[in-house]
């Protein structure tokens, strides 16, 4: 396929799994639910690599029959200029013009097409790093006249539809399950209580690597420094200004800031789709609450039945 | 070094085991043997361990084994831990060009500790250095055993652009920049190396708990270096343990 209009676009899979004792961050798609989606929706393995948009998005000309979901953020998108909806898979011809325009909800999209955008593997992962200038193409955005190509798909997943209940709708006030820890007690009760029950507004700097939100002052016991430690996927760092910073799929693997609590995976996505001045709260749950939510993510992906497979 | 690890939830993917709150040689040997051990038992569950100075980052399938079943295991791995020392590893030679344009921050580190820049070099290069850890980008290593006359505190105001493979210093801690990133470390010499290249097997060379050795080079042995690994053609000089250096 060819870009015709870049948009914000790159490829991004699962993430670049088992390098990060060296330095090497994930990456990976931000918003994973939208992504493994797209991937089921056109019939793909899990793992197969797709292109996120961020806030703008692309215009893509195909150069073969392939089938195509658009999951995530609403980007009006159009096939040929016929209005497309999301969450569903459409089979393209070569000829076929895909368009997305800026965002209308939630921040990021997935375009998956059958067969996976086909770039070489890195360190096991399609992933883009923009940061160590790898995965995807040349470790970079795409550009205006990039041309792709992709694997081989089964072109009789086109028709495919999610069932409304697996549809995430993009709140601008949404509340996000945490698990407090791992560095809970370098904070006030004081501090703990402001975290939990404070609105934290979505503030400009937000990027792949985090996203920065505006509040009341989380109080520290001591500061916010710490010796280096390991920051898991969707840490909530509060640094020297008192602020949280949620750490999503670009972050780097190691920091010395504290972290007041971790994001449950299931709610991940949904502050990866808030978009600026939204609003996200938190809501302080158990290892064993958490596990449940994980296991409840989980099964969604599995219980999915297709038409065509019925028949 | 505390007397029993902690273990702190970190969601419901990863989970924090920390063996202590300094940087101490001690506690990084412990932390290398516990993912040492960790890797050698394959325990079931636990997808991939982030090694710091004091703690071990731990991502692990809850639909596996969970919280408790992963720190009952590490516990008991632990109690049974041989902590090996952290003189094991081989050392890798890094040449460095110093000062100048390379290490514009030598002057300053030199008149911090009141000695002579040449003073500052003989005392980097003279001593081998473990790595404690590699973190914040690909490749970047945090290195310990410093000599705290040359220890220096970071810029006040961080560079926006630091050029790959400047080394520098910050306060006892020395390291090596591994790609183009932003930084608040005193810069004190240029290595033509590449600690981290994406296209090279294994892509990054350094590992935690080998060891460094910086060994000063003219700006000519500087360019000849550069030439062969632009080429791909340099093989980096590795000490093997018990070779003489």
């Amino acid at each position: 396929m060819k870009i015709l209009r870049s948009g914000i676009a790159l490829i991004q899979d699962r993430g670049r799994l088992g390098y990060q004792a060296f330095g090497m961050g994930t990456a990976g798609a931000c918003d994973q639910y939208a992504y493994r989606m797209g991937n089921l929706l056109v019939g793909n393995e899990h793992g197969e690599a797709s292109l996120e948009c961020i806030l703008m998005g692309p215009t893509i000309e195909f150069e073969e029959d392939t089938v195509v979901a658009i999951t995530g953020g609403n980007f009006s998108a159009t096939l040929n200029g016929v209005e497309m909806g999301n969450w569903c898979s459409y089979r393209v011809n070569s000829g076929d013009t895909l368009e997305l325009g800026g965002v209308m909800s939630g921040r990021m999209g997935y375009i998956a097409v059958a067969g996976g955008i086909d770039v070489p593997l890195v360190m096991g992962s399609r992933s883009t790093y923009v940061r160590a200038k790898i995965g995807g193409l040349d470790g970079r955005n795409l550009k205006n006249g990039d041309r792709l190509s992709i694997g081989s798909g089964n072109l009789l997943t086109a028709g495919r539809q999610l069932d409304d209940r697996y549809i995430p709708t993009y709140e601008t006030d949404t509340t996000v399950r945490v698990v407090l820890g791992p560095q809970n007690d370098a904070f006030t009760e004081k501090g703990i209580n402001t975290f939990l029950n404070s609105p934290y507004q979505v503030t400009n700097s937000c990027d792949r690597m985090g996203y920065r939100l505006q509040g009341d002052a989380i109080e520290h016991i001591k500061g916010a420094d710490i010796i280096s430690d390991g920051i898991p996927l969707g840490a909530v760092q509060v640094v020297g200004d008192n602020q949280p910073i949620i750490m999503l799929a670009d972050r780097q693997t190691t920091g010395g800031y504290t972290k007041i609590a971790t994001l449950v995976t299931a709610d991940i996505p949904k502050v990866a789709q808030s978009s600026l001045d939204s609003i996200i709260r938190f809501k302080s749950i158990c290892v064993s609450e958490a596990y449940m939510s994980y296991r409840q993510y989980e099964e969604q992906f599995k219980n999915l039945r297709w038409p065509e497979e019925q028949a | 070094m505390y007397d029993e690890p902690r273990f702190l939830p970190a969601g419901d993917r990863a989970l924090i085991m920390e063996l202590g709150d300094a940087i101490e040689e001690k506690c990084n040997n412990a932390i290398r043997s516990v993912v040492e051990a960790v890797e050698a038992q394959n325990i079931e569950g636990i997808e991939e361990a982030v090694p710091t100075y004091r703690s071990i980052l731990f991502y692990y399938d809850p639909l596996v084994m969970d919280f408790y079943g992963i720190t009952s295991t590490l516990k008991k791995l632990y109690d049974q831990l041989n902590v090996t020392s952290g003189t094991t590893g081989p050392t890798l030679v890094i040449p460095v060009l110093y000062g100048g344009e390379a290490g514009p921050d030598l002057g300053f580190v030199a008149s911090h500790a009141h000695l002579s820049e040449d003073e500052v070099v003989t005392l980097h290069s003279s001593r081998d250095y473990l790595i404690y850890m590699i973190g914040f980008t690909p490749g970047f290593t945090y290195l310990g055993g410093m000599d705290d006359k040359i220890a220096t505190p970071r810029l006040e105001r961080p560079r926006e652009h630091i050029p790959a493979g400047s080394v520098g210093i910050a306060s006892k801690q020395t390291g090596i920049y591994p790609i183009d990133s932003p930084g608040g470390w005193q810069l004190i010499g240029l290595t033509p190396l590449k600690l981290y290249d994406p296209n090279r097997e294994p892509p990054i060379l350094p590992s935690v708990g080998e060891h460094v050795r910086f060994k000063p080079i003219t700006k000519e042995e500087f360019d000849a270096i550069k030439v062969k690994v632009d080429e791909g053609a340099y093989q980096p000089t590795i000490i093997k343990v018990g070779e003489p250096a």
